[in-house]
């Protein structure tokens, strides 16, 4: 089988990263951060995946499993806060809750 | 008999105390009792002291009284004790007796005042401190006395409290004769540190054994004391409080800014003769300031239009003919001066406060005139006293002591015709603005109605101290005329005598007599013609460019305060405003401005949108990481 390189995976991996940072930043809605973060989480996930081939290590998947299970944990906290925030907000624009400032 | 000299300080201090403590609970009524009260018998024990002084003279002609150890410290003993000799007695008397006058006279005069029994309290504690003056042994108690007439000079200038104005006039005097005190204070430790002792007669000697004549340290020692007798007795170059120290009620400025204060000055500098005799050149300033000081403050005088400011420039000018006996070392006829200058001040002062009272507190002369029918007893004291300020010959006194300075001061080894002629052009001076004041207050047409008439409380005092203005010169009377020279004879045992006269100038002691009288009578006659008898001469004068800035100028007293307000008031007023921000606390208020900048400026980052502080926290990551990579 021909495995793929570990750079490729890592450059996916921090190309997944970019772009979820960029989505986290750039959107304002609050579904579509959390959604940013899943995709940042899986990034990091990639890359340990990836580097527990190149090494021949299990400890790159433990890890993985690891982040879907703190990524299971976001999601719930995540959304439970995301029906809070629109319940008392009436709007999902993460700027709205801008009353700590300063 | 002179075991009862402590009685004399002790009397007003009572006094003061009792008006202090008890003046609010105890009868209006007795307030002047006591105060009075305590200044005449004090004057009483003066009186039969001096009585047993002529009689039978203690031994050495001085008595000294030690009363208890005032300070002990290591090395240095300082005892409470009294010194009583000829000088001494003399101040003495002068300042219980018309000390006691003008008690008497302020018992009516300030009868309507709210602080009846606080101003007698002042009055005493001032006469308790003035006797502590003449009477301290050491310089110590004389230091004491010093600042004691000080405070209450400043306590009565400023007396009528609520006119703003009174008030700056109190301060101006304190502080301008602190700058005098704080000369003699220097002047006191360099003697205490050069000689070892504070007491007077101790120190004298000690100076005539260790100095030189004309060594620095005599030098340093007579200029440090004349400036604090300079401050005090308002002479050139600090005369500028005592003109505005007439905001105080009159009897306070014929008390203390005329008859006994002022006149400190002279006192020291005849205490302390021994010192200045070892610095010539001290002595020769001495004479140089009392001719320079009786010209410019006679000419003030010319143009007053306040009638105490009148007065106020004549006590500079006398003060002035003290200053230059001293200076040429004739102390008894100083001293002399002092004494008779006291009568004929006192008496002016107090005659001009029943005219200020009478016109319902008017003071400006250009609004009196015509008072002599209607103030007939005020009108005979002011006319006796102002002849003697002029020393008009044989009839008043001020001619006899005017005469003996003018004389020392030409005949005297250390005289010289110029401060003669000095002395000579102030009599001149004198003739005028003296008769100037009379005419301008006493003839001429009514302007102001008479309001009240003084009582006899008040007018009693003013006939005693007008026959002694007549009679007091005879103590002393020219040889020259018929040789009597009783008070300088009396002063030898504490002052040197009067220097004598070169030989071959018998007659002309007669001669110089006859040309002052000629010159007081010039100034008299071009007084009578110019404001008297065609007034419109001293209107043309003033009316001239030149007469309208001279007449400015000399209102202005020679435009001293202008220049101490240019240069000393307004540079010192200038920094502190400048440093009203204390410039030190820069450096803390500048640490504290800048953590305050910095924390705006941190706070600002704190927006509230989440979005950015993920986008900071990823800047901040990347930038760590940026530095672990490439350093």
């Amino acid at each position: 089988m021909a495995s793929v390189p570990m750079e490729h995976a890592l450059v996916l991996a921090a190309v997944l990263f970019a772009l979820g940072l960029a989505g986290l930043l750039v959107r304002r809605n609050i579904i579509f951060m959390l959604m940013c973060l899943e995709i940042m989480f899986n990034a990091a996930g990639l890359a340990f995946v990836a580097a527990g081939a190149r090494w021949a290590q299990a400890d790159g998947q433990v890890m993985f499993m690891m982040i879907l299970t703190v990524a299971a944990a976001e999601v719930a906290v995540g959304l439970a806060l995301l029906l809070g925030f629109y319940h008392h907000f009436k709007t999902l624009d993460a700027d709205a809750a801008e009353g700590m400032r300063g | 008999m002179y075991e009862l000299l402590w009685l004399v300080p002790a009397l007003p201090c009572a006094g003061f105390l009792i008006l202090a403590l008890f003046g609010d609970r105890l009868p209006r009524r007795a307030a002047p009792f006591i105060g009075a009260g305590s200044v005449g018998f004090s004057a009483l024990v003066s009186f039969l002291i001096a009585y047993r002084f002529f009689t039978a003279p203690p031994e050495g002609e001085h008595f000294s009284q030690v009363l208890w150890t005032w300070m002990n410290v290591e090395g240095f003993t300082c005892q409470f004790s009294l010194y009583l000799d000829a000088l001494s007695l003399v101040m003495c008397l002068v300042v219980t007796g018309v000390g006691f006058l003008i008690h008497v006279y302020s018992a009516e005069y300030m009868i309507d005042d709210e602080s009846y029994a606080k101003f007698f309290a002042y009055m005493n504690l001032f006469v308790a401190a003035m006797l502590m003056l003449v009477l301290g042994e050491n310089m110590v108690l004389l230091y004491l006395g010093w600042e004691g007439v000080g405070l209450c000079s400043f306590l009565l200038i400023g007396f009528w409290y609520k006119n703003p104005a009174n008030g700056r006039a109190a301060m101006k005097a304190f502080l301008t004769t602190r700058i005098g005190d704080t000369f003699m204070a220097i002047g006191l430790f360099l003697l205490f540190v050069q000689l070892g002792t504070l007491d007077i007669q101790e120190m004298m000697q000690r100076a005539s054994q260790q100095w030189a004549v004309g060594s620095g340290v005599a030098v340093a020692a007579a200029l440090l004391i004349l400036g604090g007798a300079v401050g005090k007795s308002g002479q050139l170059p600090l005369q500028v409080w005592l003109p505005d120290a007439m905001a105080g009620p009159t009897p306070v400025s014929a008390l203390i800014h005329a008859a006994t204060m002022v006149t400190a000055g002279v006192y020291l500098i005849a205490r302390t003769h021994v010192i200045f005799e070892l610095a010539p050149s001290a002595q020769f300033l001495v004479a140089v300031v009392g001719a320079a000081t009786l010209l410019l403050a006679g000419f003030a005088a010319l143009a007053q239009r306040d009638i105490k400011r009148v007065l106020a420039y004549s006590t500079i000018s006398q003060i002035g003919y003290m200053f230059l006996a001293m200076g040429v070392g004739a102390y008894a006829a100083g001293i002399f001066h002092l004494v008779t200058h006291a009568f004929f001040k006192a008496l002016l002062f107090m005659a001009s406060g029943a005219v200020i009272v009478a016109l319902h507190h008017e003071q400006d002369m250009f609004k009196m005139g015509g008072l002599r029918k209607k103030l007939p007893v005020v009108f005979w004291t002011f006319l006796i006293g102002s002849m003697s300020l002029a020393s008009l010959p044989i009839i008043s006194s001020g001619f006899y002591s005017k005469d003996l300075i003018l004389w020392s001061a030409f005949a005297s080894e250390k005289g010289s015709k110029a401060l003669w002629f000095a002395g000579f052009a102030g009599a001149f001076v004198t003739g005028i603005y003296t008769f100037r004041m009379v005419i301008m207050t006493f003839f001429g047409e009514e302007k102001t109605h008479v309001h009240v008439k003084p009582g006899w409380v008040m007018c009693l005092p003013l006939v005693i101290l007008a026959i002694c203005s007549t009679f007091g010169g005879l103590m002393e009377i020219p040889s020259s005329i018929y040789h009597f020279p009783l008070f300088t004879h009396f002063m030898e045992s504490a002052l040197p005598a009067a220097p004598i006269p070169h030989e071959g100038l018998e007659h002309a002691e007669l001669m110089l007599q006859v040309i002052a009288v000629i010159a007081v009578l010039c100034g008299l006659s071009i007084a009578v013609v110019a404001f008297g008898v065609k007034p419109q001469i001293a209107r043309a004068v003033v009316a001239t460019p030149f007469g309208a800035k001279m007449r400015d100028l000399l209102f202005a007293g020679w435009g001293f305060d202008w220049l101490y307000d240019k240069i000393l008031i307004q540079p010192f007023l200038r920094t502190a405003r400048f440093n009203k921000d204390d410039f030190v606390d820069l450096i803390w208020n500048g640490i504290a401005a800048l953590s305050r900048g910095v924390h705006s400026l941190l706070s600002e980052t704190e927006t509230g949108h989440v979005r950015w502080y993920a986008a900071t926290l990823s800047v901040g990551a990347l930038l760590a990481l940026a530095i672990v990579v490439l350093l």
